[in-house]
């Protein structure tokens, strides 16, 4: 097996890119991803990629369009305020079926915001990455090892369903260090093959197209509707969630990425106080893991949504339970990441409303 | 209870806190368990001071934010001020007395007065006044088998700069003996 080594979650994510196929990076520098473009720029010549600084976000979303209309693996990084200018660059992707990975070290925003970590580009990433009917693959790692996993992942969601995956980190995985195993690299003969990719038909074929503009009504319903069909195959078979004592517990928290991480160590202090607890961990967000919800309705009495955010994933487990169970929610936002503690009161104190609500039965 | 150490370094930008977390780290990654390492990169790392947390424990590690250090490491006042306080129960500071005018109370814990940056300055590495705060912890919390201590201290130190390595083992032995 290969030697685990001390990485940088910034750093894994662009070590295991490369090793993913990735040979196109486009990025410009934001805290707190600069480690991931720093680390691009010096390995990517090494293995005859391509790293460029480009003059702007913007163009260096479109960047990844002209990559992966031409059949390459690409990627783009930022933060927060740099995610929303791709938002355009994103949509035309969709919009021409071009598979590709932005990935989101967040921080505090709206605006220019802060550079501390944070989780509020939920909705962003989920809903609205762009303009026009579309949805995007959302990927939440947790570990430095998750990170490095989940790119191949990621590129393979992409290829397979000809659309962009994000990745959603937040400025704390991305600057941490942990222990990690490297996936082994892919050879390029790994990589699926691309026959609707524009890069030259050599009188051999039709000349292929990418392009997202579609002046004629029915023609667009009809491209849309083709998309939403691989969007509900992709609801059928991706959704992903790690559970940890969910089988009997009470409590059911619901959390991703850092947060996940930190909502672990609550539900083991509230069951060393007897508060049967549990943790439901998304690490696909869209599409929702509605399914890891559902097994829990029957044995669970309530759920608590965890974020750094003012609330947003909350409206999805809200959208699963659909009124069955109180939802409940605890964040903190702007940068400021929640204790163990302060998730243990909140769920001592929903403990202790069931507690009074069946004994008032 | 796992076997748990939770450690916070904390000082000025430049007095190698970083690396000696990660000094840290190596020896959990080396003994093969769970590590975590955290710097601050806020406005605060900007403004001249630099911490960072680390954590080593036998079981996954939650938080990698540490809160309440088992074990503190300063080298500055402001860092001592706020940090102490929130050591638990049982736990060590070692402080750099060659900069802390005083420290604050913390009947809690065990502190481990010690002119680190004086006694480098001595020893003729004055840049390493982390290590011989790290060696020091070590010696008071047994964190790593001795030998880890040195091994990760090889992975730690980049082959372009290998002829800091002795000087940096020398640092530590310095700061277990002292």
């Amino acid at each position: 097996m290969a030697e685990k080594v001390l990485m940088k979650g910034n750093e894994a994510l662009a070590e295991s890119a490369i090793r993913a196929g990735c040979r196109f990076f486009f990025g410009y520098p934001i805290t707190p991803q600069t480690e991931l473009a720093a680390y691009m720029a010096k390995r990517m010549p090494k293995v005859g990629g391509t790293y460029l600084q480009a003059e702007s976000e913007i163009a260096a979303i479109n960047m990844v369009y002209g990559a992966a209309s031409a059949g390459a693996r690409a990627m783009t990084s930022s933060s927060s305020p740099g995610i929303s200018l791709k938002g355009e660059g994103v949509s035309y992707m969709t919009g021409s079926d071009l598979p590709g990975v932005i990935i989101n070290v967040q921080r505090g925003g709206p605006g220019l915001g802060g550079i501390q970590p944070s989780q509020s580009d939920y909705w962003q990433a989920t809903r609205a990455m762009g303009h026009g009917d579309h949805r995007l693959v959302v990927l939440a790692p947790a570990t430095v090892q998750e990170m490095a996993d989940l790119i191949f992942d990621a590129f393979d969601i992409a290829d397979k369903y000809r659309t962009p995956v994000m990745i959603l980190a937040d400025g704390m995985l991305g600057q941490m260090m942990e222990p990690v195993t490297l996936p082994e690299a892919l050879s390029p003969e790994d990589l699926p093959a691309k026959p609707w990719a524009t890069d030259g038909h050599k009188n051999k074929r039709p000349h292929n197209i990418t392009n997202s503009l579609y002046l004629t009504a029915e023609d667009l319903e009809d491209l849309n509707i083709e998309r939403y069909k691989r969007y509900e195959k992709i609801e059928a078979e991706e959704q992903r969630a790690e559970t940890f004592l969910t089988e009997d517990a009470d409590i059911v928290l619901v959390a991703f990425g850092a947060t996940s991480r930190i909502c672990r160590s609550a539900v083991r202090a509230a069951r060393d106080e007897g508060i049967k607890a549990g943790l439901i961990r998304p690490i696909t967000l869209w599409p929702f893991p509605s399914e890891a919800i559902v097994q829990t309705l029957d044995t669970a009495k309530a759920y608590l949504s965890v974020e750094m955010s003012m609330g947003q994933m909350v409206d999805d487990v809200r959208l699963v339970v659909n009124g069955s169970h109180p939802v409940e929610f605890y964040g903190r936002t702007g940068g400021v990441i929640p204790t163990p503690d302060e998730v243990l009161s909140k769920v001592r104190q929903m403990a202790s409303e069931l507690d009074s609500a069946k004994g008032g039965e | 209870m796992s076997n748990t150490l939770n450690v916070v370094l904390a000082g000025f930008g430049g007095q190698g806190l970083l690396f000696a977390g990660k000094l840290l780290a190596y020896t959990g990654l080396i003994e093969d368990r769970h590590v975590s390492w955290l710097p601050s990169y806020g406005p605060e790392m900007r403004g001249g001071t630099a911490n960072c947390s680390v954590c080593l424990s036998d079981e996954p590690i939650g938080s990698p934010l540490v809160l309440n250090p088992d074990a503190l490491i300063a080298m500055n006042q402001p860092s001592i001020d706020k940090f102490a306080p929130e050591v638990t129960q049982g736990g060590v500071i070692i402080a750099d007395m060659t900069l802390i005018g005083s420290v604050p109370d913390a009947p809690q814990a065990t502190i481990i007065e010690l002119p680190a940056t004086q006694m480098a300055e001595d020893a003729g590495f004055k840049q390493l006044a982390n290590i011989i705060c790290a060696g020091r912890l070590w010696a008071e919390t047994h964190f790593c088998k001795e030998e880890t201590l040195f091994k990760a201290m090889e992975k730690c130190v980049p082959a372009r700069k290998a002829n800091m390595l002795e000087l940096n083992k020398q640092a530590l032995k310095i700061g277990i003996e002292s």
